[in-house]
């Protein structure tokens, strides 16, 4: 009880430094990782801010910004009879044309495997030797290290029935198309720490030095939350704008170069398609001509359409960008719910619109 | 040459013929009380209401940390019982068995499913088999169906809970969830981490007699604390207020969830319940459930209010509020 008064009096503070340093005019700042919306409504952090200080969600879920396109090619993947799809878990709801979903494919038949690490499809694809098992790689920065050390592996092993469908995303090229973007307003980033471990500071030195924009590389304990937007708070209190790491415990400025020269080894960065923002240059991975053996997109016959649109109604581009709140949708808890979703924000537990529903949007008076 | 001993189950032990009864014989009879093997158990019940419960297991892993499939089974129904305030007495166990399914394996379930049985005081005396076609089932599924004896005057229903009745929770929360999550992926606890999977009849009968103004009690298990509460609280229409801080959780589990990005609320338990009681009842009785084995972690968690109706709050360590919805899908692990 002593620890739980201390960390009390501590937070407390905190927030009162939040208060005191906040501008007196409104500011936005955004979260760019799911992680921190989930956590910030945990933590009841938004109740605690002044009125004036907006938290928008940003771009920053996986399974969030997937295409309807890469959904529909997994689910015909999973269609097939000779495949195992295997994926992390989320992606199991995400809707693709026609509300269709790896879920609800899997009750018509379709076979698809929920796995918590890349390593554990390798395995489904040792244990099914007859089958062809791929995995589809969703992820950002955080997750495609660990596909290529899984592709090293299944090399090293002689596993020649795996395959990787690669929908991997890349962080700054998306911060760079919302800083780009003339209706996007925002202040000051909250950074990701997963992302930034791998990836250190210098991707994102350009929202300093090109946009003037504060930004602050957080962890994901309301303490540490609350610290990374007083950081923020500091530097537009003195008209400044750095990237700065508050979550050091974890996150090196050079991140982990090893990991990054494994992204590096096995893929090539791309354009990429993000669900309800648009397409994106240079904002996503596809595997390296060299290792096309293990490229179900290239192994696989999929008829791929180009990506449309997602559903009119569907607010969920406008929410990943920071223009709109989840409630703002006209869609938001009526049409579409987490247990059937229209958007993918809706889905991950980490999409702003999921966080909104279950943990009652705001917070409670 | 002699005939090799099998060790797997076999498609005709589900047949109705000799296999089937030589698999009753060996491994049912001896661990069950089925008496002459009737087609119906026949008891002897004393007049009064009767509670009447069921449940289907079809856990992955079988075996884990501290519990398996068979234990789970009997404390799953008998804690279905006691918290509606019912004393356990009978139950009925039926088996569907996957073709191949090891031998060794299904004498190590039911072996537990005594033992949980005896430690609950309760009887199985009827039951089932079935074998189904290798791929027709994953390896095993156990439902039990319990009878229990409801005594004068109790009652655990949501429709009691009034204002300013306090919470209790009876153990640390989410150890079976995080549990089997942890063996299903390979993880590992130092301590290690344990099921909590018990009988709760032994603390809810001593609970009974420490206070008459216990109004609602639930075991918390699928949809964890989380979703028992929203149920209690939109039964009730009124609203529970939970104090983060309050919350038991073990370290171990608290590892789990910021290391795959789950919240301990809504993780299963198969050993702990939720008591809703009268305030002036809720020290003595907290002092009671701690005295007793299966209680020596509970705690207040929280109180009930009047408003926001059927609402769910949870004020955090920081002093923010949050509200808590029910799960729509099993939590999964975060992917960045």
């Amino acid at each position: 009880m002593l620890r739980l008064e201390r960390f009390k009096n501590i937070m407390s503070d905190l927030v009162k430094l939040i208060h005191d340093t906040a501008p007196s005019k409104a500011i936005k700042l955004m979260e760019v990782c799911g992680t921190h919306t989930v956590s910030i409504f945990r933590h009841g952090i938004k109740a605690l801010l002044p009125k004036q200080i907006s938290l928008i969600s940003g771009p920053g879920c996986p399974v969030c910004v997937t295409s309807v396109n890469d959904i529909d090619a997994a689910i015909a993947l999973s269609k097939m009879p000779e495949v195992i799809l295997v994926t992390f878990g989320d992606m199991m709801h995400v809707p693709g044309s026609n509300r269709m979903s790896l879920h609800k494919a899997r009750a018509y038949g379709a076979r698809s495997e929920v796995v918590y690490s890349p390593r554990d499809a390798l395995q489904i694809a040792s244990d099914n030797s007859n089958s062809k098992v791929v995995f589809f790689a969703t992820g950002f920065e955080t997750t495609s290290p660990l596909i290529a050390a899984t592709i090293e592996e299944a090399i090293e092993r002689g596993v020649n029935n795996f395959y990787v469908y690669s929908a991997h995303k890349l962080v700054p090229p998306a911060l760079r198309a919302l800083l780009s973007s003339p209706d996007v307003k925002i202040d000051g980033f909250i950074l990701p720490g997963h992302v930034s471990a791998i990836i250190g500071k210098a991707p994102y030195e350009f929202i300093a030095s090109e946009f003037t924009k504060p930004g602050v590389i957080t962890g994901f304990n309301s303490d540490e939350i609350l610290m990374g937007i007083y950081m923020l708070l500091v530097q537009i209190a003195a008209n400044d704008a750095q990237i700065q790491i508050q979550y050091s415990k974890v996150v090196r400025p050079e991140g982990n170069p090893k990991a990054v020269s494994m992204i590096e080894k096995y893929f090539d960065v791309c354009d990429a398609y993000w669900r309800g923002i648009g397409a994106i240059p240079s904002s996503g991975l596809n595997l390296k001509e060299k290792y096309s053996h293990f490229d179900a997109k290239k192994i696989f016959q999929i008829d791929v359409k180009s990506d449309t649109a997602d559903s009119t109604a569907c607010m969920c581009g406008d929410v990943l960008r920071g223009i709109k709140t989840p409630p703002e949708c006209a869609l938001f808890g009526k049409g579409c719910k987490p247990e059937n979703p229209v958007g993918a924000c809706m889905v991950s537990a980490e999409g702003s619109c999921a966080a909104y529903y279950r943990y009652g949007g705001a917070t409670v008076g | 040459m002699e005939e090799q001993q099998l060790d797997r189950i076999l498609l005709g032990a589900g047949g109705g013929g000799k296999l089937m009864h030589e698999l009753i014989e060996k491994y049912f009879v001896p661990a069950f009380d089925l008496g002459q093997m009737m087609d119906s158990a026949i008891l002897n019940i004393k007049p009064g209401k009767l509670a009447f419960t069921t449940d289907s297991f079809v856990v992955s892993p079988l075996f884990f940390a501290g519990g398996d499939i068979g234990s789970l089974a009997v404390n799953g129904t008998v804690n279905d019982l006691s918290v509606s305030g019912a004393e356990p007495l009978y139950l009925s166990a039926a088996f569907i068995i996957e073709e191949g399914f090891l031998l060794s394996d299904l004498a190590t379930i039911v072996e537990s499913m005594s033992k949980a049985a005896a430690k609950a005081n309760v009887k199985v005396v009827t039951g089932d088999t079935k074998v189904v076609g290798r791929g027709k089932a994953d390896r095993i599924f156990i439902n039990t169906t319990g009878i229990g004896l409801l005594p004068d005057g109790v009652e655990s229903s949501p429709l009691k809970i009034d204002t300013s009745d306090v919470i209790i929770v009876s153990g640390e929360i989410g150890n079976h969830g995080a549990c089997i999550m942890s063996g299903r992926n390979g993880l590992s606890f130092t301590p290690p981490l344990l099921t909590d999977t018990r009988p709760l009849n032994g603390l809810i009968k001593e609970m009974l007699t420490c206070s008459k103004n216990i109004h609602f009690m639930r075991d918390p298990t699928r949809g964890g604390i989380a979703t028992a509460l929203k149920e209690a609280a939109l039964a009730s229409n009124k609203c529970i207020v939970i104090k983060e801080h309050l919350l038991p959780i073990a370290d171990q589990v608290r590892g789990l969830c910021d290391l795959l990005g789950l919240d301990p609320l809504y993780i299963a338990n198969e050993g702990i319940l939720i008591a809703i009681v009268d305030r002036k009842d809720a020290d003595k009785l907290l002092e009671t459930m701690k005295k007793h084995p299966y209680g020596g972690n509970s705690a207040i968690i929280g109180e009930v209010m009047s408003s926001p109706q059927g609402m769910v709050i949870v004020e955090t360590a920081l002093g923010g509020k949050r509200v808590v919805e029910m799960q729509t899908h099993d939590q999964l692990p975060r992917i960045c």
